[in-house]
């Protein structure tokens, strides 16, 4: 589904990624894990180009993305993305970020876009702060409306960039929990994070970056309990 | 004390009363209304193009290539210079040199004096705009691309919407600027508010009571707009109830 080759990313003279190539099959729940710097939340942008990769190639379904002729907008319709920060739409309601691209890009009427909304509101638990605006929410209701609104546009593949690394300890849990039954649904997932609990657990691959390049990846039993990388020792020994 | 009095009287006669001089103040006012109004509309229409061209030309992709690439280049540079010889030059001096040399053929004073503050006001309103475009967290502009919005859609329902409301106190310090600017237009002659004071202080000798009289005019017209603005900027603090 998604066919990265040599992919390299440079921020003037520092090298971010220095030649990735991965392949992200239909279904997988790829979780990315690392020291912070690695590279990982560059990987994960580049995938939607967010950031504009220096080199190399991204195909989505065979659909080259850093072909200027690609149409970017029609190609990110197909991949919904969760940030740290939420970035949810400071002046809607939360109803309106919600409907707003499918309204806006003409997917859904206006009627189609709101009875989604509020069955994607019902989804994530929240169905009471439709009206609400995001600034009077807590970390993680915004978190589960952010991913709510991601799933409006019907995506193909979701990409959470540590999606509960800004939240409050109690509140890693219910968006986690999200996430997890997303993924039991069949959803195609990269997911950049911290944590472990949840590479181990819903996970079909991990992989492990350092310095710009993928060191290791294995399934997630193998990758936990028989480590190869020293730096991935290294790593595992500190935070887990 | 009963001295002073009757002279205010008096002095308030002559400057209001006689041979209907109140309506040459009303007269003078709907011109430096007229002028500030219309100068306001069209320094915020060029503020706005000219602060979404710049921001547009700093952020696009740095593999940008194209027609639109190489138009929005040239829209850059030339709003750059706009903005320099503006900001870098008197507004007396802009108004004299639109009357005597750019519409010297024309003698239509308060369309000129229009374009003049208009074209000043524009260059100081995109500046407002453009400060406010940046004030938004560059992760809305992210997360509206990112659900395939293009640069326009994102621009004009998330980001802007957002930007005004940063922007709004600093753009009416510029609309009270402007309004009380206009009183520059007493020297290309137009009869402004302002004029008609002068004018009338000709005739009586009189510099008291029209001078502090037509203050006091400009000072209730910034009040007034202060607190219009006041009310709007509520209004549109709305989402940021807690």
């Amino acid at each position: 589904m998604i066919d990265v080759k040599n992919l390299e990313k440079s921020f003037g003279d520092h090298k971010v990624l220095r030649g990735i190539t991965e392949h992200i099959h239909p279904g997988e729940k790829v979780v990315v894990i690392g020291p912070s710097g690695s590279g990982k939340s560059t990987f994960l942008r580049c995938l939607n180009l967010l950031e504009e990769p220096t080199s190399g190639s991204i195909k989505v379904d065979g659909i080259e993305m850093t072909d200027p002729k690609t149409d970017i907008d029609k190609m990110r319709q197909r991949m919904g993305m969760v940030f740290q920060q939420f970035n949810l739409f400071d002046n809607l309601t939360v109803k309106d970020n919600i409907k707003l691209a499918p309204v806006t890009l003409k997917i859904m009427s206006d009627e189609e876009a709101e009875k989604k909304a509020m069955a994607l509101l019902t989804r994530v638990g929240l169905p009471d702060k439709a009206d609400a605006y995001p600034k009077q929410l807590s970390g993680g209701q915004k978190q589960r409306i952010a991913i709510a609104r991601a799933l409006a546009m019907n995506p193909e593949v979701m990409l959470f960039d540590e999606p509960t690394s800004a939240l409050d300890p109690e509140m890693v849990g219910e968006v986690l929990e999200l996430m997890k039954e997303l993924a039991d649904e069949g959803m195609t997932m990269v997911v950049v994070t911290h944590e472990m609990g949840f590479a181990r657990e819903v996970g079909t691959r991990v992989l492990f970056m350092d310095e710009g390049v993928i060191a290791e990846q294995n399934d997630p039993k193998t990758f936990f309990e028989n480590p190869q990388h020293p730096r991935l020792k290294e790593f595992l020994s500190k935070v887990l | 004390m009963q001295e002073l009095w009757s002279r205010l009287q008096d002095s308030f006669d002559q400057a209001f009363i006689v041979d209907d001089r109140w309506m040459l103040y009303v007269k003078g006012f709907t011109v430096t209304v007229r002028v500030a109004f219309f100068a306001l509309i069209l320094g915020i229409c060029i503020g706005i193009i000219i602060a979404v061209i710049r921001t547009a030309h700093d952020s696009q992709r740095k593999s940008a290539h194209g027609a639109g690439h190489v138009l929005l280049n040239i829209g850059d540079k030339f709003c750059r210079f706009y903005l320099t010889v503006i900001r870098g030059t008197p507004m007396m001096v802009q108004l004299l040199i639109m009357y005597f040399i750019v519409f010297a053929s024309s003698r239509n004073a308060i369309v000129t004096a229009t374009l003049a503050f208009g074209i000043n006001s524009g260059a100081y309103v995109a500046e407002i705009v453009r400060s406010g475009i940046q004030s938004v967290d560059s992760g809305q502009m992210e997360a509206g691309r990112s659900l395939g919005l293009n640069y326009r859609q994102t621009m004009t329902k998330i980001i802007i919407p957002q930007a005004i409301r940063n922007i709004l106190p600093a753009l009416g310090n510029e609309m009270i600027t402007l309004l009380k600017d206009t009183s520059l237009v007493t020297v290309i002659g137009l009869k402004d508010i302002t004029k008609t004071a002068l004018n009338i202080q000709g005739i009586t000798y009189q510099a008291f009571m029209p001078l502090v009289s037509v203050a006091c005019v400009y000072l209730l017209c910034v009040l007034l707009l202060s607190k219009l603005l006041e009310r709007l900027e509520r209004r549109m603090r709305a989402s940021d109830r807690r």
